[in-house]
């Protein structure tokens, strides 16, 4: 626990976390990983500027480094639930990029079948347990899922865990506090992740929050906070593990702050014009997926050759992700009603507009 | 057959659930040590343990979202929440998640867990601790809603509501609690979605659920020695609605009055006279009856209390007037 941490400076490396003595190929994956949502968050960006995608669409470009450390602390046992800037951690998760892009492109094929888009991934199989549109609102859901892990196991090293991703502006809303207290009295194995990229939509974290340290938050319900550089990927996993086992093993729920850019505006739509010039300036300079690039090439951990391969390795996988979501057939209006209720009950409405709720029945 | 409270067959249910099933648990404020402050959840923690009669912290958006994550890994919560009104601060996570999360996420995970609470007024609560916001939770496509009037269909639908794989929102109405009926021995599961024709009737039918059930029947008592016949429909379900049970029973009888407990617009009675004007148009004889309560924040004061909420002579006048409208003869 770093409860004493000072505030990160963007684009630092925590001492010793890198290169360190990892293998090369954990070194290569993370790139990989990185890469490939990099690739894939820049060709939704085209994909909603050519209408193949509607609604929100919010991307994860600078967050790379945050997205693939926390994914690579998290066990296949272990339970995500995220916010709606979600499709890095469906990539990092497992699922297959051509089902999240279907899902973008609203298709039957896609991980919620077309139901939820951009902002709701969800598979079960993976144990990503959904992407949540609502500010807040996967707290308590992900709270009563580490509830259900006492209930179905014992703590121990080999316990599952739960963690729940949310973004700075998620930290002054009633949920935050309620699921956290509810989490400490109930001795809990969940991790909160708070991923800090400066801004809540337009607001910055200093306007809106009362303490802007924001994993001194949890203090109030004696929780261990910790903040770690979000461009370094291996601190990232470092800080999110050992959180993770403190839930696994001694039922104790935690708060990690992870320190992020976010590259581009909200969401696709938003041009970001209150962001200053140096604002902007910083992001890019501590850009992490060129600078893991650069830090392998330097390290020797792979060469210029095998970098490239990687890069053109993510571009076919997001074509043929693309290729495949565009390919797929779209839901049709006879599935409407498909999901109305997991159990079959007597007279579920299944009028159309225009049709009536009861059925006509004229006096002859 | 055994005679018991509407409360004790709460309880009764609620324990033989907790024993049939160790998915199922209870989560709510005071439910344990306090036993519920309706006691309808006396001698459960004694019997079942703190982990599956769990008191919470006073924080319905966090215990009410926490309910749905446990039910989305398969356990199956029973959330109690000490009043109706109290839900207004957890219905984020009624409405956007618990209704949400089976269809939005295509049909991967269900949600089975039954959100309980007492609606109702009339016990000088004042305006924020006696409204009757069923009919919020009625709109939303998703959710499921009951609400029992008798002791046997608490039993009932209460079983049903657990097994189900649906949030479940279950009104009860604090002034049912101590009433009184014959209960059946044994499993007894209700079907969700159904109305019941609890008295049959010739001459109109009152169409009505909760507490609105008991005043109705007690008026088709009384209205029956005045050689008045009163068909009495008791909803039971008020999501998904029965509106075929109810558009047969007028056809039958050609005269409607509803009785609800929410406020007149946009209210329950709003939607049964609308599915009446689809279903039964051509032998409506009269226009639709509506006894709702009055639009008004419920005052303190007693004889305002009584003037706002509709009762058994508010019933019997608005019967009678629609008799009148169509020349009934005695």
């Amino acid at each position: 626990m770093t409860d004493q941490a000072a505030p990160v400076t963007a684009g630092s490396q925590a001492a010793g976390s890198f290169p360190g003595n990892e293998p090369p190929e954990v070194l290569i994956g993370y790139y990989r990983e990185m890469v490939l949502i990099r690739k894939f968050e820049l060709t939704a960006d085209q994909m909603y500027k050519r209408a193949k995608i509607g609604g929100y669409c919010h991307l994860n470009l600078g967050e790379e480094a945050t997205v693939v450390g926390l994914m690579a602390a998290l066990q296949e046992k272990d339970y995500l639930f995220t916010n709606y800037r979600d499709h890095g951690y469906a990539l990092s998760r497992g699922m297959d990029p051509g089902r999240v892009m279907a899902e973008l492109f609203g298709k039957s094929t896609g991980v919620a079948k077309g139901r939820g888009g951009s902002m709701h991934l969800f598979d079960t199989q993976t144990r990503m347990l959904g992407g949540y549109g609502i500010v807040g609102g996967q707290l308590p859901p992900a709270t009563g899922a580490a509830l259900a892990l006492t209930f179905r196991g014992k703590p121990g090293p080999d316990a599952e865990a739960v963690m729940c991703q949310m973004g700075d502006g998620t930290t002054n809303i009633g949920a935050f506090h309620e699921s956290l207290n509810i989490a400490a009295i109930w001795n809990l194995p969940i991790v909160y992740v708070i991923v800090n990229n400066r801004l809540g939509m337009g607001t910055t974290v200093e306007a809106a929050s009362g303490e802007p340290l924001l994993y001194k938050r949890g203090a109030s319900y004696r929780m261990p906070g910790e903040r770690v550089d979000g461009n370094d990927v291996v601190a990232v996993r470092d800080a999110a593990t050992a959180a993770l086992d403190r839930a696994r093993v001694d039922r104790q729920p935690g708060l990690l702050e992870v320190m992020s850019f976010r590259l581009r505006g909200h969401s696709v739509v938003d041009p970001a014009r209150y962001r200053s010039a140096a604002d902007v300036e910083e992001a890019q300079a501590a850009d992490p997926v060129p600078a893991f690039r650069a830090q392998l090439l330097a390290a020797g951990v792979f060469t210029e050759e095998q970098a490239v391969q990687i890069e053109d390795d993510a571009t076919e996988k997001v074509a043929s992700a693309v290729a495949f979501a565009d390919s797929s057939p779209a839901p049709t209006p006879d599935e409407l009603f498909d999901f109305a209720y997991a159990t079959p009950v007597a007279n579920a409405p299944q009028a159309l507009p225009g049709q009536p709720a009861a059925a006509r029945e004229p006096r002859l | 057959m055994p005679t018991t409270s509407y409360r004790q067959a709460l309880n009764d249910t609620l324990r033989a659930e907790l024993t049939r099933d160790e998915n199922v648990f209870l989560l709510g404020e005071e439910i344990g040590i306090f036993e519920g402050s309706y006691k309808i959840t006396a001698g459960l923690l004694k019997e079942f343990g703190p982990e599956r009669v769990r008191d919470t912290p006073i924080a319905e958006e966090g215990f009410v979202g926490a309910a749905i994550g446990a039910a989305m890994l398969g356990m199956r919560p029973v959330v109690e929440i000490m009043t109706l009104n109290f839900s207004l601060v957890a219905i984020d996570q009624i409405v956007n998640h618990a209704a949400k999360i089976y269809g939005m996420f295509g049909g991967q995970t269900p949600v089975p867990m039954v959100i309980r609470f007492p609606g109702g007024g009339g016990q000088q609560l004042a305006a924020t601790h006696s409204q009757n916001l069923e009919v919020w939770y009625a709109h939303v496509p998703g959710l499921k809603v009951v609400a029992p009037s008798t002791p046997a269909d608490a039993k009932a639908l209460l079983t049903a509501a657990i097994r189900d794989d649906d949030p479940v929102i279950f009104l009860e109405n604090l002034s049912l609690y101590n009433t009184k009926g014959e209960v059946p021995d044994g499993e007894q599961i209700a079907e969700i979605g159904k109305a019941a024709v609890v008295k049959e009737g010739s001459d109109l039918t009152v169409i009505t659920y909760s507490r609105g059930t008991v005043i109705a029947l007690e008026t088709a008592r009384q209205l029956e020695d005045e050689g008045i016949s009163v068909e009495v429909v008791d909803l039971r379900s008020l999501r998904p609605l029965d509106r075929e049970t109810f558009c047969a029973s007028v056809r039958k009888t050609s005269r409607a009055v509803v009785l609800e407990d929410d406020w007149l617009s946009y209210g329950i009675g709003a939607e049964i006279s609308a599915s009446l004007m689809e279903g039964a148009f051509d032998y409506l004889d009269a226009p639709v009856g509506r006894v709702a309560a009055a639009e008004v924040p419920l005052p303190y004061a007693k004889a305002l209390e009584v003037a706002a909420l509709p009762d058994a002579s508010d019933l019997v006048r608005v019967i009678r007037e629609v008799l009148d409208d169509t020349s009934f003869s005695r």
